[in-house]
């Protein structure tokens, strides 16, 4: 309530939920550029052992890029109030998260069997589980968060005209889109 | 002293109908207005007394182990009684004493002057000082606090667990971390520390960022960046620090965590524990310090540059002279900010480092003192010749100058490589950055609760129980760590235990033991405190007047007892910066009023 009366009596630029959202990714940002400069720290170290990815991480790579471009479409429709499109998009990204988690949890149990483990000495697999078992996380945020949006759009009390909470997704989405593109690209060239 | 704190009586019998006046926004129950509160003021309130407690706790920790260092051929039974088999024979016994030092660290540095500190003048001052009517979000700002009541209640339950809290340090630092069974206090208790900590960082985390957007995108019309308070430029580069320094603890924390409870090897590498291989391989604990110290570091500054933003505002109201250097003031505060994040090796000197990287971090140390000196001279100049008032929240922030100084010298030494590796791990140490950071951080806080207790409670702070709480404690805590420089000059090692058996340091047994005995006099100056705090808050002197120290920032603006809301009708526009006393012959001018027209030029 006190976030949209100030925001209206205030004539903002940039909405502050966005803003501080800009600020989230950035602490974010900082936490994973913690963990891969850990990698390339430990990576000289002896007994270092390197890994594969499996191809399932390509298709993962598919599956979240095209979420993006349906969350995108999903705003479009939302600004021009085609609220059946806006839904079938939002739906449709819920699907390609859930498939995207899928997918990791895939790639993950294929890894096991090839005896990448969390036990002894270390290696790439320790961190790629580790860091992209967190980046798994925040998706999985996003997609609870989605979820919640998706369900307010069929069954919520009160009508919302305001786009900003579906920027706000949207922006959140990419990012974690763009993470994913980041690590994948960090682990092709590293491990 | 009575008239010169009842500074306004023609504003209080001015705007007395409005006082009684009370905005209801919503119907409150007790549940929504004192525990799920989204008010920033209850919000910050909540962090306080949780703050209180807390260092009333992290307080006795250090009383406790002080009469180990102090007195460490003497028993207490009363000790036994209380704490049973930690100690036995009325003496502290080993594992006890380093679980004491281990959680005075870690409750003082985080859940006091983290928490505590931000937590409450953040919430308090942002939206009442830009001028908003709360948080960006205050749902957030609500789960900010939750997150740090729940992580509050993990750590202290692990103070309760049989195997005992952490204590391997506040530092945490593996393989004593990282192995069950180097130490009862890394069983259990560690994890809980790690899973409290990692709450404590989300709590923080959902706080800065509030913080932020709050400051940019929330300011009431006029009230361009440079005229803002330095409390606010203060909090603003505060919680920058705190949202990217704080996510890397995160991951390093997340890390140990893995080679704790699923045999990962991150940070160890060819350990024997008790005559058995681990088959850990290729791990580095000295990863761990990195990732530790790119957080701790700026969490001294995090600590540091809130109380210097409500010291800087309280020695120019109290002086009734304009902050001199306000422009100064902020490129210092921003070039700690920035130095801030790239000086964190220096507190790993000793750790094998290549002593040319050594002398980059030596370099970047050492340049801190340029701001931190600018700000010292900011200071002294703007109480220089000032109308002083010797109100209790000026004299904290004068000590806190006096402490900054004292502290802040040292700190010339311990970032140079060479003379580190003397010093390092002494109660030179010790004495240094209790001092700049801690005692000082305490004093800012402090002051900053007395100059800010009207606002909060609509009361006054008792004067008399005020000035002996000051007292005792800056004689206090100059006592307790002055006599540290020499003692870790000697060579006399932080965290042992007993150090009776190196005839080297019996010289320093006397020493010790005044040391020990001022350190309890000095907590019971605090309860002194506490209690004034907790009596005032009901039965203090009623505070008439909105202003009530004269001074001009948009805070004094809003009703004595604000509601949710914070002003009634329209939130003020800003025509000025915060800090015009004594100008053309006026004691002080609203941040609210417009330029007068043969006004100097502001």
């Amino acid at each position: 309530m006190i976030v949209t009366t100030v925001a209206q009596e205030q004539n903002n630029k940039l909405h502050p939920l966005k803003f501080t959202l800009w600020v989230a990714i950035a602490s974010i940002i900082m936490m994973f550029a913690g963990l891969t400069s850990a990698y390339i720290v430990k990576s000289n170290f002896s007994g270092w052992r390197t890994m594969a990815i499996p191809k399932i991480f390509w298709v993962s790579t598919v599956v979240i890029l095209l979420s993006s471009i349906t969350i995108y479409l999903a705003l479009q429709k939302f600004r021009n109030r085609e609220m059946q499109k806006y839904r079938a998009l939002l739906g449709t990204t819920l699907v390609l998260g859930l498939l995207f988690i899928v997918c990791q949890f895939i790639g993950y149990s294929e890894l096991w069997s090839q005896n990448v483990r969390f036990k002894g000495s270390s290696g790439a697999g320790q961190f790629f589980y580790v860091i992209t078992g967190l980046h798994a996380l925040h998706v999985l945020g996003g997609f609870v968060a989605m979820a919640i949006m998706f369900l307010r759009s069929f069954f919520g009390k009160t009508k919302s005209y305001s786009a900003v909470p579906v920027e706000v997704m949207g922006i959140y989405w990419h990012f974690v889109d763009i993470l994913w593109i980041y690590l994948m690209v960090f682990f092709l060239i590293t491990a | 002293m009575r008239d010169t704190l009842n500074m306004q009586p023609e504003i209080a019998s001015h705007e007395v109908g409005h006082l009684e006046h009370h905005v209801h926004h919503h119907k409150e129950t007790f549940i929504t207005k004192y525990i799920f509160s989204t008010d920033h003021k209850m919000i910050s309130k909540q962090f306080l007394v949780t703050g209180i407690i807390w260092a009333l706790i992290g307080g006795l920790f250090s009383v406790l182990f002080r009469l180990q260092l102090g007195f460490p051929d003497h028993s207490f039974p009363i000790l036994e009684t209380v704490f049973g088999r930690w100690a036995e024979g009325g003496k502290i016994n080993a594992e006890f004493y380093y679980a004491l030092i281990t959680m005075h660290g870690t409750i003082l540095i985080f859940f006091v002057l983290t928490a505590g500190l931000s937590g409450t003048f953040s919430n308090m001052l942002i939206p009442l000082q830009v001028g908003a009517r709360d948080m960006a979000s205050p749902f957030m700002n609500m789960l900010s606090y939750w997150f740090f009541f729940l992580a509050s209640v993990i750590m202290f339950s692990s103070l309760f667990i049989q195997t005992g809290p952490a204590s391997g340090g506040w530092t945490a630092y593996p393989p004593l971390s990282a192995l069950g069974q180097a130490s009862s206090g890394s069983k259990a208790g560690m994890d809980l520390w790690i899973i409290s900590m990692a709450l404590f960082v989300v709590s923080s985390l959902l706080g800065n960022l509030n913080y932020i957007s709050t400051i940019l995108n929330m300011r009431t019309k006029g009230m361009s960046m440079t005229r803002l308070p330095l409390t606010i430029w203060s909090f603003l580069f505060t919680a920058i620090l705190g949202a990217l320094a704080f996510p890397v603890l995160l991951s390093g924390l997340i890390l140990l965590l893995f080679d704790r409870n699923l045999g990962t090897s991150f940070y160890l590498s060819d350990i024997f524990v008790a005559g058995q291989a681990l088959s850990n391989e290729g791990g580095s604990a000295i990863l761990f310090q990195h990732l530790f110290w790119f957080l701790g570091h700026p969490e001294v500054y995090i600590i540091i540059l809130p109380t210097m933003g409500v010291v800087s505002e309280i020695l120019a109201i109290n002086a009734r002279k304009p902050i001199f250097g306000y422009t100064a003031m902020i490129g210092s505060l921003l070039a700690i900010c920035v130095l801030a994040l790239f000086v964190w090796a220096h507190h790993m000197f000793v750790t094998g480092m290549n002593p040319f990287l050594g002398s980059v971090f030596v370099l970047l140390t050492l340049l801190i003192a340029v701001p931190s000196s600018i700000k010292v001279f900011n200071w002294l100049t703007t109480i220089w010749r000032g109308n002083i008032r010797f109100t209790p929240s000026m004299l904290y922030a004068i000590g806190f100058v006096s402490f900054f100084i004292s502290g802040g010298l040292t700190g010339i030494w311990l970032g140079n490589s060479t003379i580190d590796i003397h010093l390092h791990d002494t109660m030179f140490n010790i004495a240094h950055f209790h001092l700049v950071m801690g005692v000082a951080a305490f004093f800012g806080m402090f002051a900053g609760v007395y100059h800010w207790f009207p606002k909060m409670f609509g009361r006054y702070l008792n004067i008399t129980l005020s000035y002996i709480h000051f007292w005792v404690t800056l004689a206090g805590a100059y006592l307790i760590f002055w006599p540290m420089h020499y003692q870790g000059m000697a060579g006399m090692p932080r965290r042992y235990l007993d150090k009776s058996m190196w005839v080297s340091f019996s010289q320093f047994h006397a020493l010790d033991a005044m040391i020990s005995v001022v350190t309890i006099i000095v907590f019971l100056a605090q309860i002194l405190f506490v209690f004034n705090f907790f009596y005032s808050m009901y039965k203090g002197r009623r505070c008439r007047s909105m202003n009530p120290w004269g001074a001009t920032t948009l805070e004094w603006t809003t009703p004595v007892n604000p509601g949710h809301g914070n002003w009634v009708g329209k939130i003020p526009e800003v025509k000025r910066w915060a800090y015009d006393y004594s100008k053309d012959g006026r004691d002080f001018i609203l941040q609210t009023e417009g330029p007068g027209e043969n006004e100097s030029v502001h």
